[in-house]
């Protein structure tokens, strides 16, 4: 057994710099590489991209990302685990297999996890009386049934052991939970079990920690003006330790910051209640840590506590819930607020007149740079210039377009120094509603495939 | 004792949770911790965020890490997709919490 594991996290979301795992790769020591690309909203476009493709649904950012590093991970035995799959983990896994051909990169293993995909499934279970009512407010799924668009289980981190196991360099996983991609190589590394709960919940809270790249070394902190080298941030390398110790660090020479501050900053990330963080294979005491700065750079934290998982697996659906729009112009001073807030008076009042109005609840004006962020806190000022920024959303796509022509016409028959109209006229695009639900955990089998080029 | 800004000694992060947000904030010393838990009640952070939060606030300490944790409800303009808003993920709401002004 290794005493010693580094796991680095190179994008925390679809959309994220492709420098950030190719500079782990690149720039210091490195066993793994993780990568996460979905959100709720990720996985219903996934879903659409599917349905008019069968070779598409999945992350292509990583199949783009692995071309630029590929050889090296392999010549290195770097390996790199993604929820890349999306909704279509197999055609990831040939996309990757086609790219190492293409590079004659021969001997290359990669492996798959299926089975978080419920989509299909939903009649059966909803039959078999399996609820799936949202978490939120108790609502039955028959309410939206017609309109799922994706239907999706977390998987926990002993499947992408399974797949390590199996002799896998790439695992590709569909709804992974975003530890899960670091809990699972300690998980193999240092043969953790399924009751070994405090290092489990270990390895969930490094997960949390790095789930975000570089959200742990510097970046969105508070403390920014201490933060050297935005440019060349680095982004986060987990030193695992096989008693479930780990050391939260940067490779040496990069950009940004790694001390108490970022690292309990992330660890606020997105928390509920901190003595109690739920996940597929465990629950994490995130209070129980001890949190140490052991270096330049280097974070230690020990002595978490963990207990068993839930026996239900959290199910993320979405579905079609109506449309919306947003359209926004610039307006300058002097008395730059007055006229927004009179350019967004003269576009309900054109609508009415045409017959098209909302609810309040269905509506929205923001008047950026006086305060809207900050709303009911920031002081009132009076700004060289604001962004009138105005939206609807309903379930009559045609109303809503036809919110959307009524905002240029601003430019000719508003108040003078209306300006800055760009993108076009604004369109109805879908609303994805999240439904969050849960399901005994029997209900689902994962699968691995690995093959080899 | 002189009224200061919260940003002056302490350090916050937020981020959605459904259609509410939340914010950690947290400090260096524990006479700082001693400082916000009497400051940031229920009550005080709901006051403070009347523009924003439509909904209750729930608090959780984390004392290992000298911090407070808020849950904001309702608090995102339907949150995610379903949200209008600028900031539909609650990004911001940590700093607007270090606005704040307590006597220390």
């Amino acid at each position: 057994m290794r005493d010693k594991v580094l796991i680095g996290y190179g994008q925390g979301f679809w959309g994220d710099s492709i420098l950030g795992p190719v500079r782990l790769v690149r720039e210091g020591p490195l066993d793994y590489l993780a990568l996460d690309y979905l959100a709720e909203v990720t996985m219903s476009i996934m879903q659409k991209l599917k349905g008019r493709n069968p070779k598409a649904g999945y992350a292509t950012d990583f199949v783009a990302m692995l071309s630029r590093v590929l050889p090296e991970v392999h010549q290195k035995g770097i390996k790199v685990i993604a929820n890349a799959g999306g909704v279509n983990p197999g055609a990831c896994l040939d996309a990757v297999l086609d790219l190492a051909q293409k590079q004659g990169i021969k001997g290359l293993k990669v492996g798959i996890i299926e089975g978080d995909d419920i989509l299909t499934r939903i009649p059966d279970l909803l039959q078999s009386g399996h609820m799936l009512a949202n978490m939120d407010d108790g609502r039955a799924l028959s309410e939206v049934q017609s309109r799922i668009l994706s239907a999706n289980v977390y998987i926990g981190a002993f499947a992408v052991a399974e797949c390590l196991r199996q002799g896998a360099q790439i695992v590709i996983g569909g709804r992974l939970t975003d530890p899960a991609l670091v809990a699972g190589p300690m998980i193999h590394e240092f043969g953790w079990g399924p009751q070994d709960f405090d290092k489990l919940a270990a390895g969930t809270m490094a997960g949390h920690i790095a789930e975000c790249g570089a959200q742990c070394t510097g970046g969105n902190f508070t403390g920014w003006r201490d933060v050297k080298d935005f440019v060349r941030i680095g982004y986060p390398v987990i030193e695992a330790s096989p008693d479930g110790s780990f050391v939260v660090t940067k490779h040496e020479g990069t950009g940004g910051l790694v001390n108490r501050e970022t690292v309990i900053s992330q660890l606020l990330y997105e928390m509920g209640d901190p003595n109690r963080y739920l996940g597929p294979d465990c629950t994490a005491d995130f209070t129980s840590a001890k949190i140490e700065e052991v270096g330049k750079d280097r974070v230690r934290l020990s002595g978490i506590k963990g207990g068993p998982a839930t026996p239900t697996y959290k199910v993320s659906i979405s579905y079609q819930n109506g449309f919306k729009t947003t359209g926004q112009l610039t307006v300058s001073g002097p008395d730059a607020v007055a006229k927004a807030k009179l350019c967004a008076d003269i576009v309900w009042g054109r609508l009415a007149l045409d017959g098209c109005t909302f609810e309040e609840h269905e509506k929205i004006v923001e008047i950026v740079g006086a305060g809207v962020c900050h709303e009911g806190i920031a002081k009132p000022t009076d700004p060289p210039e604001v962004v009138l920024r105005m939206g609807v959303k309903c379930n009559d796509e045609d109303k809503v377009d036809r919110f959307g022509m009524e905002i240029v016409p601003l430019v000719t028959s508003g108040p003078p120094g209306v300006t800055g109209f760009a993108g076009g006229r604004p369109k109805a695009t879908d609303i994805v509603g999240y439904w969050p639900a849960l399901l005994q955990k029997d209900q689902v089998k994962t699968r691995v495939r690995v093959e080899v080029t | 004792m002189a009224k200061v800004k919260l940003s002056s000694f302490a350090w916050a992060r937020s981020g959605d949770k459904g259609d509410g947000s939340n914010v950690g904030i947290f400090v260096k010393t524990k006479a700082d911790y001693e400082l916000i838990k009497k400051a940031l009640t229920v009550d005080a952070v709901k006051r403070h965020f009347h523009g924003i939060c439509k909904g209750e606030v729930t608090r959780y300490e984390a004392e290992n890490m000298l911090a407070l944790n808020f849950l904001l409800r309702d608090s995102l303009g339907g949150g995610g997709s379903e949200s209008l808003k600028t900031d539909a993920q609650g990004k911001t709401h940590g700093l607007a919490l270090l606005e704040m002004e307590v006597e220390r």
